[in-house]
């Protein structure tokens, strides 16, 4: 087989790399209204009209090749690593055709290193609504490459797209733009001298980022540091020059290729929302208001879904204990697999309901919004408005979250954000507030319409919210840094969700939650279904011999007997020793040794912490009588006292204490990756779990 | 006069910036020399702001915004 051809997708953020990719693959990249979106490479293949295929790469998208933050820098990488894996041999460069001005200084910027390249014009269609003219052809002319006009978000264009990488050849066709040798004539020269550079402008490349290029060994780039002493070769104002002669060549270009259609001028749509959206006194309100309006729909409108799986799992239930044979592994079927599926799938619709409300906020164009209202309130303790993104997708779950800390230039605010984004209240917590909240907080609505469970969640997520706030302004004054913070950014227009491409991320999320929890959760729930069936022979013989004596006795209620031996075989046995071992530290914070157990296997995730309470309460229980999780924990009762295990106080605990606890291992390493040091990982688990733990401790002392 | 002391609907022209590191991103994203600017909102807690330059919005805290010298 001959070898595929590598095309990459290099454009300014926001512009449609990903949806074009989408187009292209037939994948489902993930697409926002918001500068950012995608920050690490994505691979597909793409079919074209002469029956090959070729591969696509989707990156990050940069302004120039002056990378300043750790997602730029990957894009950056795919174009320049001569000799890496990914080196395009044909680069796409996806402009946004109604802000040409300052898309095609990136165009430039790689017409210059001379690697075959086609430009792009997408959002042709917006721009033509804004009365811009664009001769194509002349435009084609003048660079001397393909220009095409696409529009990615109703898939038109893209076949001519196709047809030109097919046509693609393997040498770069395109003009020089600016005299790249004039910036520093001896140095260049010097450069292209002793390193296998293809252009003039690769060697300047090669000057200005040295220190950043992994491909370059220490002697490499010690060597051109040298030489840029010798030629005294200054990197800020060399790159000054380069982009005001490169907008120069620009705006000649636009100047003779776009013609502006005054009368379609005028005050925009986009400006007109955002003097409402962002209005000085209105702005917050209105986002208060709206994430107000999410919490409350999580819990009215997941009511109806949520009844319906629980009665469905009961159903099943049952109707698989009577089918069934009696035995062993009837036992850890229902009351081990079962029980705990049921208990995080009726979780479902509200997490499905929380995603579709976080992508709309994405996709209209609102989330850079709240980055720029925010951005004050996120300086002062210690963090940057960009901040904000990973924040609120945190509230879906942590690991993207983390990885969306890529967009901030600043490596302290970067490092500030990782360490605090996993106290938001990410979607695993769901099931547990919800539950928790459902045995505490009566089932009323206040002033008619606002439901209190509702309130107890978005207060939940309040808390969730102020403990990264402050938590963050805390590490301010703890992490070190002389980088100098700046927040510069682009907010797009407004756009009208796409609501196909929500269903299908709303699809893939609910399937990926589905399947990842589900496989947790079986396997945790094997291991814990043996774990508290099985314990020290002796023991567990001992409670046998005991128990049949007494059946024996007679005026001994026999289905009294019965649960009282189970219970009792529960704390014989190995999960009964393992909840007892970490007992007297979870005491004081209001939690018996059976919520010890599910502590310990929520490390795991988070989420199996209501299938583990399903399981121990099987074990333990009636085994004929089934009923939901729910009922199973709102009648438990404390052996010893008679009174119920979930009080207030112990609910209330509980819930703060999996507020700040770092109990999810895919974090854990994901900020081990990012981070490349053990070092973070450990002071996020460290912090986390005190604040867990002191935050239980007190809300039980004070309620109990 | 800077872009900091614009309100709310006035305009201005680029003339330069007193800062080098800073004018470097800047200009990259489009705000240069020559280049009409106009403020068009801030941020309800006061910073940072919003303009249009170049054809697209753009927005930048008010400490930024201080290294751009303008001519009215
Ligand atoms: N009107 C219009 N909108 C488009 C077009 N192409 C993409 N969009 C929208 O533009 C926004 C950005 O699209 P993305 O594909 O995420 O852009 P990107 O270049 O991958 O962005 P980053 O990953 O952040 O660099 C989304 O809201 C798209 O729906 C188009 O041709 N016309
Ligand atoms: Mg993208």
């Amino acid at each position: 087989m001959s070898e595929q051809l590598k095309v990459a997708l290099i454009g300014n953020p926001n512009t449609g790399k990903s949806t074009l990719f989408n187009d292209l693959t037939g994948l489902n990249q993930k697409v926002g209204n918001f500068p950012g979106v995608t920050v690490d490479k994505k691979t597909g293949i793409a079919k074209l009209p002469n029956g090959h295929s070729v591969e696509i790469i989707d990156l990050p998208g940069i302004y120039s090749l002056y990378a300043k933050s750790r997602d730029e820098q990957i894009a950056f990488e795919v174009l320049y690593d001569r000799k890496g894996t990914l080196r395009p041999d044909l680069v796409i460069v996806v402009a946004d055709a109604s802000n040409l001005k300052r898309n095609l200084l990136l165009y430039t910027q790689v017409a210059d290193l001379n690697i075959p390249v086609i430009l792009v014009l997408n959002m042709i269609d917006v721009a033509e609504s804004n009365g811009l003219k664009i001769d194509i052809n002349k435009l084609s002319n003048k660079l001397g490459i393909r220009v095409i006009a696409v529009n990615a978000r109703q898939n038109k264009g893209v076949d001519d797209l196709k047809q030109a990488i097919a046509n693609a050849t393997r040498v770069a066709t395109q003009l020089r733009t600016i005299k790249v040798e004039e910036l520093a004539p001896e140095l260049i020269g010097e450069i292209s001298e002793k390193f296998p550079v293809s252009s003039p402008y690769e060697a300047l490349q090669l000057a200005h980022q040295h220190e950043n290029l992994s491909s370059l060994s220490t002697e490499q780039s010690d060597l051109i540091e040298t030489l840029e002493q010798k030629h005294s070769f200054h990197s800020s104002s060399n790159q000054a020059k380069e982009t005001v002669a490169r907008y120069s060549f620009i705006n000649d270009l636009l100047f003779d290729c776009v013609t502006q259609d005054e009368s379609a001028k005028g005050e925009t749509f986009s400006n007109r929302i955002d003097k409402v959206l962002t209005h000085r006194f209105f702005g917050l309100i209105i986002f208060v208001l709206i994430l107000f309006l999410v919490f409350q729909s999580i819990f009215t409108f997941a009511e109806y879904p949520m009844s319906f799986i629980e009665t469905a799992f009961l159903n099943l239930e049952q109707w698989l204990s009577r089918v069934m044979p009696d035995g062993v592994f009837t036992n850890l079927l229902i009351n081990g697999v079962i029980a705990g599926l049921s208990g995080v799938l009726v979780f479902l619709p509200q997490i499905v309901i929380l995603f579709f409300f976080i992508a709309v906020l994405e996709d209209t164009g609102y989330m850079a919004r709240v980055t720029f209202m925010m951005d004050k309130l996120m300086r002062k303790v210690g963090l940057n408005g960009k901040s904000v993104v990973p924040l609120i997708s945190g509230v879906a779950c942590a690991v993207p979250a983390i990885m969306a800390t890529r967009t901030i230039e600043n490596w302290k605010d970067r490092v500030i954000t990782i360490l605090v984004t996993p106290l938001m209240s990410c979607s695993a917590r769901l099931p547990v507030y919800t539950l928790l909240i459902s045995l505490v907080v009566p089932d009323q609505k206040i002033l008619g319409f606002l439901s209190l469970q509702g309130l107890a969640l978005l207060s939940m997520y309040l808390i969730g919210f102020f403990a990264a706030i402050g938590a963050a302004w805390v590490m301010k004054k703890i992490v070190r840094s002389r980088e100098r913070g700046y927040f510069i950014m682009e907010l797009p227009i407004y756009r009208m969700p796409r609501w196909s491409h929500i269903g299908l991320q709303m699809y893939e999320k609910a399937k990926t939650f589905v399947s990842e929890a589900g496989k947790i959760i079986i396997a945790v729930s094997v291991i814990l279904w043996v774990l508290s069936t099985y314990g020290p022979a002796n023991k567990m013989a001992a409670i046998d011999n005991k128990y049949e004596t007494l059946a024996k006795t007679a005026g001994n209620d026999q289905k009294l007997l019965e649960q009282e031996k189970s219970a009792e075989k529960l704390e014989a046995s190995y999960a009964g020793i393992l909840g007892r071992s970490i007992e007297p530290v979870i005491k004081p914070l209001g939690y018996d040794w059976k919520i010890g157990i599910a502590l310990i296997t929520s490390f795991a995730a988070r989420e199996v912490f209501v299938g583990t309470m399903a399981t121990i309460y099987s074990v333990e229980g009636e085994g004929d009588n089934l009923v939901s999780v729910r009922q199973k924990l709102s009648s438990a009762k404390n052996p010893e006292t008679g009174l119920p295990v979930f009080t207030v106080a112990t609910a209330f605990s509980l819930m703060l204490f999996y507020a700040f606890a770092m109990q999810c291992v895919s974090t854990i390493a994901i900020v081990y990756r990012e981070t490349k040091s053990i070092k973070w990982p450990l002071i996020q688990l460290a912090y986390m779990t005190a604040m867990a733990y002191f935050a239980g401790l007190i809300v039980f002392q004070l309620l109990k | 006069m800077n872009l900091s002391e614009l309100t709310i609907g006035d305009c201005g022209t680029i003339v330069d910036f007193t800062d080098q590191e800073m004018s470097v991103k800047l200009m990259e994203m489009g705000c240069l020399p020559g280049e009409l600017v106009k403020l068009e909102q801030v941020a309800p807690l006061g910073d940072p702001i919003a303009i249009t330059v170049a054809g697209y919005k753009l927005s930048m805290r008010k400490q930024e915004a201080a290294t751009i010298l303008l001519k009215r």
